[in-house]
């Protein structure tokens, strides 16, 4: 493939890019959520 | 009460004139710094001479955003404004139109000089003037909306500058392009920015004083 | 003690809420609104995460995979349009998030709907990481056609225009220590900045042909149907991802809020 020095760059940049904003929104409405029912669940 | 509030907000920028004085003083010195780095080649000076003019000019509108809005939201005059009824916009558009008279004026009287040490001729030089005639209110305007929306902000003056620049490029663009001798649709377009800004700042910046009093 | 403070799924546990004369006790909530109810909005939400979140990983990969390995070069570009199936995609939805972004400003600060605040919050730095994705992809596909990392380009300029945009409505929310007031700031900075995109975009393309002195432009070859295919497979892909990530960031500060309000009425149950 020629240009790959380029074209594999531009495709990690999208990609961990990407995965990085799901992952982090994945874990913190993760964490978010359990918090919100450990403390329901404590109250109850 | 338009005039009313006029009057008081030149007034107080009157009582303030050394600090009034400051953003040209600072607009010449962002003008003079320029020929340090670009060299004293004439002509380069020539060529650039309008855009760093206008760069110039909009770094200048930038230095008294933080001091717009922000005594009179700390002293409760905003609250007092909005206890008597007066319209949060009818306030904005006063201190527009007073921002642009402490801060054009005395920079339309300066731009002549900076034109003259970039060595610009003198139609040059009118066009410029007539660009930046056409130009400053747009740049108040957008000057006004910065200071009422990041009143009470962390870090604001920064915050400001932010905010202006990728509003002011249609101002930046039309404005260079018509002092540097683009022709009559530069200073048509520079007038229809201008228009679309000064119309809607009012707006915002009212809109932005009303959340600062939360 | 009239009315105790309703407990957290309704209305109440998102809106703002105020305190009425001197009794701590009771409180009204501001934002009764029937769409605002952010727990129809978690029903909704419970149901769209998986379907957007899972799928737009699988389809994203198959895009990507596609436009790598089988598509076949350009003729024109050679391998070097590959770079398109990423960028093309962070450029639309860099784009489309900004409008998105307006839209929720305008419908929290005219109707005060707490659900389009959080939209407007959760949208915002998506769209910037794909305005700025646009530009880095876009430079690294321009050193190899134009010879060049960066060109003043009407498209390119108006990119870096919208990201800089992206970055004054985010730092504008969150420059605020009293709750609320970012919001309103970036909202109303958002709707100016709608408003004042397509001037931007003018003025740039006049400049640009103004200025316009080397033979690069963008307008090139249409795109053979072979490159197409992977083209419109990532970009539904990065879509997918893109409402994915932020209908979780949603999730995630509805949730927060909840935390936040039940641990301050406890805290006042309590004293």
């Amino acid at each position: 493939m020629t240009h790959a020095a380029y074209i594999y760059p531009a495709y990690a940049v999208a990609v961990i890019a990407t995965l990085a904003l799901v992952i982090h929104a994945f874990t913190s409405m993760r964490r978010a959520e359990r918090a919100a029912a450990e403390q329901r669940d404590r109250r109850a | 009460m338009f005039r009313l509030l006029l009057a008081r907000d030149l007034a107080l920028a009157r009582g303030r004139a050394g600090a009034a004085a400051l953003p040209v003083v600072f607009f010449l010195l962002v003008a003079v710094t320029f020929p340090f780095a670009l060299g004293p080649d004439a002509r380069v000076l020539a060529k650039v001479g309008a855009g760093v003019v206008w760069v110039a000019a909009l770094l200048a509108a930038l230095l008294p955003i933080p001091t717009l809005f922000e005594a009179d939201r700390a002293d409760g005059t905003l609250d007092q404004y909005a206890a008597r009824a007066i319209p949060a916009e009818i306030v904005a558009a006063a201190r527009w139109m007073a921002h642009w008279i402490a801060f054009a004026v005395p920079l339309l009287v300066a731009a002549p000089l900076a034109a003259l040490l970039f060595g610009l001729s003198a139609p040059a030089i009118a066009r410029l003037e007539l660009a930046l005639l056409l130009g400053t209110p747009g740049l108040a305007s957008l000057a006004v909306v910065a200071a009422a929306l990041t009143t009470g902000a962390r870090e604001g003056g920064m915050l400001a500058g932010l905010l202006v620049f990728p509003l002011g490029v249609p101002l930046l663009i039309f404005g260079a392009g018509a002092a540097g001798g683009s022709g009559a649709g530069a200073f048509k377009l520079l007038g229809a920015a201008t228009l679309i800004l000064v119309a809607m700042g009012p707006f915002a910046a009212g809109a932005g004083i009303r959340a600062a009093r939360g | 003690m009239a009315a105790k403070p309703t407990e957290g799924e309704g209305p109440g546990a998102l809106g703002t809420q105020y305190r009425l004369g001197s009794d701590p006790h009771i409180y009204v909530t501001k934002h009764m609104h029937r769409f605002a109810n952010p727990a129809r909005f978690l029903r909704i939400a419970g149901v769209a995460t998986p379907l957007t979140l899972w799928p737009g990983l699988a389809i994203t990969a198959l895009g990507l995979a596609w436009g790598l390995f089988y598509a076949p070069p350009d003729y024109l570009q050679g391998d070097s349009a590959r770079i398109m199936d990423v960028h093309v995609p962070a450029a639309i939805l860099a784009e489309l998030g900004y409008a998105g972004l307006a839209v929720a400003a305008a419908v929290g600060l005219v109707w005060k709907h707490p659900l389009a605040e959080v939209a407007a919050r959760a949208l915002a730095p998506v769209g910037a990481v794909f305005a700025a994705v646009c530009l880095i992809t876009g430079s690294l596909w321009g050193q190899p056609t134009w010879g060049t990392w960066w060109v003043w380009d009407a498209r390119l300029t108006s990119m870096l225009v919208l990201f800089f945009l992206y970055l004054g409505v985010i730092a504008l929310s969150n420059a605020f220590d009293e709750p609320g007031r970012g919001a309103k700031s970036a909202a109303i900075l958002a709707i100016v900045g709608a408003i004042n995109l397509p001037i931007i975009k003018y003025s740039v393309d006049w400049w640009n042909t103004l200025h316009q002195g080397a033979s690069i432009t963008l307008t090139g070859s249409t795109i053979a149907p072979a490159l197409l295919w992977p083209l419109g497979i990532s970009a539904l892909g990065f879509s997918l991802l893109f409402a994915a990530t932020v209908l979780m960031r949603m999730r995630a500060e509805i949730a927060q809020t909840r935390v936040r309000a039940r641990a301050r009425r406890m805290a006042e149950a309590f004293a």
